[in-house]
C-alpha cells in the first residue's frame, strides 16, 4: 500500500469544493465586495487629491522626509503632463489605478488577517495548548512557498482577486498571531496581578490592560503582515488578481523590461510608504505605552 | 477580634501535594519533599489571625514563601489546602463573583514594582479599581483625587507615570490601592525597591496614615527586611521555609526569639535605634502631669532618637500622635532598662563570637 500524500490534499481540497459551496460563495461575495468597495473608494477622487491625502498622513503620522518621499513617489506613479514655457513635458509610469488595485487587495487581506489572526493569538497567549498546536502550522503557513496557495485557492474561489486574498492572508497572518501572542505574554506580571487584584473581570483585563500593552508589539506584526501581503502581490497577479502584479508578471512574459522595471519600482514605492506609515503608528503607541514597562 | 484569619493553608506546587503534605508532616524537609515527590512546598501549613486595625508584617528572607502566602489571601494565588477567612466568611470558597467583590471594596494591593499601568496616566492609574467596579467618571475623578492628596501627588493626575521616580509611582501604587477605602491593604515588598532615604519616608508617611485614618485600614505587610518589620509591625510573623517559626509583638521577637532560627535574625540588631517609643510606653499616672507645650516624640520614634529630648525633660517624656492628642509617657526608667538589655545582649553576643574564635587555639593546646 502506499500513501500518497499530494492525493490525500488534492482529495480533501475536493471534498471541500463538494460540501461547502455555499460557505465558499459567501466568502467569495464577501471578499470580493470588500475589495471592490475599497477599489471604487480609493479611485473616486482624482489622483492628485488621493496623492495629497497620502502626503498629508504620511507627514501626521511619520515625518516630513516620509512626507516628502510620498509626495514624490506617488507622483511618479501617476502621469503627469503640464506645459512649462511652452515647452510639453510628460513623465511617471501611469500605473495609478493598478496600484490602487493593489493597495485595496492588500487592506482587504489585511483586515481579514488581523480580524482572525488577532484573536488567534490572544487566545493563544492565555492557552499553552492552543499555543503548542498553532505554532507548526503557522510556521508551515509562513514556510510553504506561496505560490503552492494558488492552487487551491484558484480550485476553491476561481480566478481574480478573491483567491489572490485568500492566498496572500493564509502568507501574511502568521506575523499577526506570533506577534499578538508575544505582546500579551510580555505584559508584566505584576501589571496583570494588579488588574486582577483590584477586581477585574478576565474581559476587563483583556481590554483595558493587556491589549493595551501589548499594542505596540501588535503593531509591529500588523506591519510585517503588510508587508508580507505585499510581496504575493506579483504571485497573486498569475491568478488574475491584477494590479502591479500585472506588468511585472507580463514583463516576464514577454521579456519586456522596461514594463518590468516600472512595476516593481511602483510596488517598491507602495511598500516604503506602507511600512513607515505602519512603522510611526506603531511607535506612536510605544512611546506612551513601553516608557514606563521597564 | 481576627478580621483576616489563615488556617492550615497550604500551597504545593507540582507533583504530588497530597503526599507532599503528608512527607512534610512527618517532618521531611523541603528538599527530601521535593526529592520524593517533585512538589515544592511553598507555603507549609500557615496559621494566623490579624487583628482588626493593626500592622501585621509577615518577614522571611527571599523564597520563604511570603509573597505566596500573601497571594493566598486574595487568591491571585490559589491555596492548595486550608481556609482563609475575611470577617468569618471562608474567602477560599468564594466564586469568582463575591471574590471580585471582595476585591473591588475590601481588600486592594501594593506591589513590589508598584505595576503600575504605563498605558494610563496617573489619575487612570488611581481610579483603574473604581472604573472596573462600574463607578462613574465624575464620581470615580473626585475620589481618585482625594486618595492622590492623601499621598501627596496632588497636582500629578496627568503625568504619565513613566516621568516620576521610584518613590512617586509606588505612592500611586499606594493611592490605587487606597482609592475605593479598602479595609484590607496587601503590602508586598511595597518599599523594598525604593532607595534608603525614601524608603523611610515612606514607612512614616504610612504609619502616620495609618494612624490618621478613621476606621484605620488593616494592613498585612510582607517584607525580606528586619529593620522595617520592627519598625512598622504591631506583631509580626517570621516565615522560614515556607512555616511560620514565631508570631509576636517585636519586643517579643527580640526578647524570646523561639528558636535558633529567629534568634540569628534578631542577634545583632540595635534595638536601641528600633524599638519605639510606644513600645516602652506607659499610660500617664494620676499624679504625673506632662506639659502641653512641652517637649514630645512621635510614637514610632526610636529609643536612640528621643534619648537626648528625654535627658532634657523634667519627668516623664510625652508620646503625642502628629496631630497633637497625648498616646502615653515614656519615663526615663523604662528606657534605661531597654538600653541594658541592649547592652546585655550586644556582651553575650561578643563573648560568643569571642569563644568560636579562641576555639583553634585550645584545640593546639
Amino acid at each position: 500500500m502506499r500513501l500518497d500524500l499530494g492525493d490525500a490534499f488534492a482529495a480533501l481540497i475536493e471534498w471541500l469544493e463538494n460540501n461547502f459551496e455555499p460557505l465558499l460563495d459567501a466568502i467569495t461575495i464577501a471578499i470580493g465586495a470588500t475589495i471592490e468597495g475599497l477599489e471604487q473608494a480609493l479611485l473616486f477622487l482624482p489622483s492628485w487629491v488621493m496623492i495629497l491625502l497620502f502626503t498629508l498622513l504620511a507627514w501626521w503620522v511619520a515625518s516630513r522626509g516620509v512626507a516628502a518621499f510620498s509626495l514624490i513617489g506617488f507622483t511618479l506613479l501617476e502621469n503627469v503632463e503640464f506645459t512649462l514655457f511652452g515647452l510639453d513635458v510628460a513623465f511617471g509610469m501611469g500605473l495609478w489605478e493598478l496600484t490602487m488595485q493593489t493597495l485595496a487587495l492588500i487592506v482587504t487581506s489585511t483586515l481579514l488577517s488581523l480580524l482572525i489572526g488577532i484573536p488567534i493569538g490572544i487566545w493563544a497567549a492565555k492557552n499553552d495548548v492552543v499555543d503548542t498546536v498553532t505554532r507548526p502550522i503557522l510556521d508551515f503557513m509562513q514556510t510553504m512557498p506561496a505560490f503552492v496557495y494558488l492552487i487551491p485557492a484558484v480550485v476553491l474561489f476561481s480566478l481574480g482577486e478573491v483567491p489572490g486574498v485568500i492566498a496572500t492572508f493564509i502568507f501574511a497572518t502568521p506575523p499577526c498571531v506570533r506577534l499578538t501572542n508575544l505582546g500579551i505574554r510580555q505584559v508584566s506580571e505584576e501589571a496583570v496581578e494588579a488588574a486582577q487584584s483590584f477586581g477585574s473581570t478576565p474581559r476587563q483585563l483583556l481590554f483595558k490592560v493587556e491589549l493595551p500593552m501589548a499594542l505596540p508589539t501588535i503593531l509591529a506584526g500588523i506591519n510585517q503582515t503588510v508587508l508580507l501581503a505585499l510581496s504575493m502581490v506579483v504571485i497573486a497577479a498569475l491568478i488574475g488578481a491584477g494590479g502591479l502584479g500585472e506588468p511585472v508578471v507580463e514583463g516576464i512574459q514577454q521579456l519586456r523590461i522596461g514594463i518590468g522595471f516600472e512595476g516593481g519600482l511602483a510596488i517598491v514605492i507602495l511598500a516604503i510608504f506602507l511600512d513607515r506609515v505602519t512603522q510611526a503608528i506603531g511607535e506612536k503607541a510605544g512611546t506612551t505605552t513601553q516608557a514606563a514597562t521597564g | 477580634m481576627a478580621i483576616i484569619e489563615v488556617e492550615g493553608l497550604w500551597k504545593i506546587f507540582g507533583g504530588n501535594p497530597e503526599r507532599a503534605r503528608t512527607l512534610a508532616k512527618e517532618g521531611k524537609s523541603k528538599a527530601e519533599v521535593k526529592a520524593e515527590t517533585d512538589s515544592v512546598i511553598a507555603v507549609n501549613d500557615a496559621n494566623f489571625g490579624v487583628r482588626e486595625q493593626e500592622i501585621f508584617v509577615v518577614m522571611g528572607l527571599s523564597g520563604s514563601g511570603k509573597s505566596t502566602l500573601l497571594r493566598c489571601v486574595n487568591r491571585l494565588i490559589e491555596p492548595t489546602f486550608g481556609a482563609v477567612k475575611v470577617h468569618g466568611e471562608e474567602v477560599t470558597a468564594f466564586d469568582e463573583d463575591r471574590l471580585r467583590e471582595l476585591r473591588r471594596t475590601k481588600m486592594s494591593m501594593v506591589f513590589q514594582n508598584f505595576g503600575l499601568f504605563p498605558h494610563r496616566t496617573v489619575m487612570g492609574n488611581v481610579e483603574y479599581g473604581l472604573e472596573v467596579a462600574g463607578m462613574d467618571r465624575g464620581q470615580r475623578r473626585e475620589k481618585a483625587q482625594q486618595s492622590l492628596e492623601l499621598v501627596g501627588l496632588d497636582g500629578y493626575g496627568d503625568s504619565q507615570t513613566s516621568e516620576l521616580s521610584g518613590g512617586m509611582q509606588q505612592r500611586v501604587g499606594l493611592a490605587r490601592a487606597l482609592v475605593n477605602d479598602p479595609e484590607i491593604l496587601l503590602m508586598d515588598e511595597a518599599f523594598s525597591a525604593l532607595d534608603p532615604l525614601i524608603r523611610a519616608d515612606m514607612q512614616n508617611e504610612l504609619l502616620e496614615l495609618q494612624e490618621q485614618w478613621d476606621p484605620a485600614c488593616t494592613i498585612l505587610f510582607i517584607t525580606h527586611d528586619l529593620d522595617e518589620a520592627l519598625k512598622m509591625g504591631d506583631r509580626i510573623a517570621i516565615m522560614k521555609d515556607g512555616g511560620i517559626a514565631q508570631i509576636g509583638t517585636p519586643t517579643e521577637i527580640l526578647t524570646e526569639p523561639a528558636d535558633e532560627y529567629v534568634r540569628s535574625f534578631v542577634e545583632n540588631v540595635d534595638r536601641t535605634k528600633i524599638v519605639p517609643a510606644r513600645t516602652v510606653m506607659r499610660d500617664l499616672r494620676d499624679d504625673e502631669t506632662v506639659p502641653a507645650d512641652g517637649p514630645s516624640v512621635s510614637p514610632h520614634t526610636p529609643i536612640a532618637e528621643l534619648l537626648p529630648t528625654l535627658l532634657d525633660a523634667d519627668g516623664p517624656l510625652a508620646v503625642r500622635d502628629s496631630d497633637g492628642p497625648l498616646r502615653g509617657v515614656v519615663s526615663q526608667e523604662a528606657v534605661m532598662k531597654e538600653v541594658v538589655e541592649n547592652a546585655d545582649g550586644a556582651r553575650r553576643r561578643e563573648a560568643r563570637a569571642g569563644r568560636t574564635e579562641e576555639e583553634p587555639e585550645t584545640a593546639v593546646a
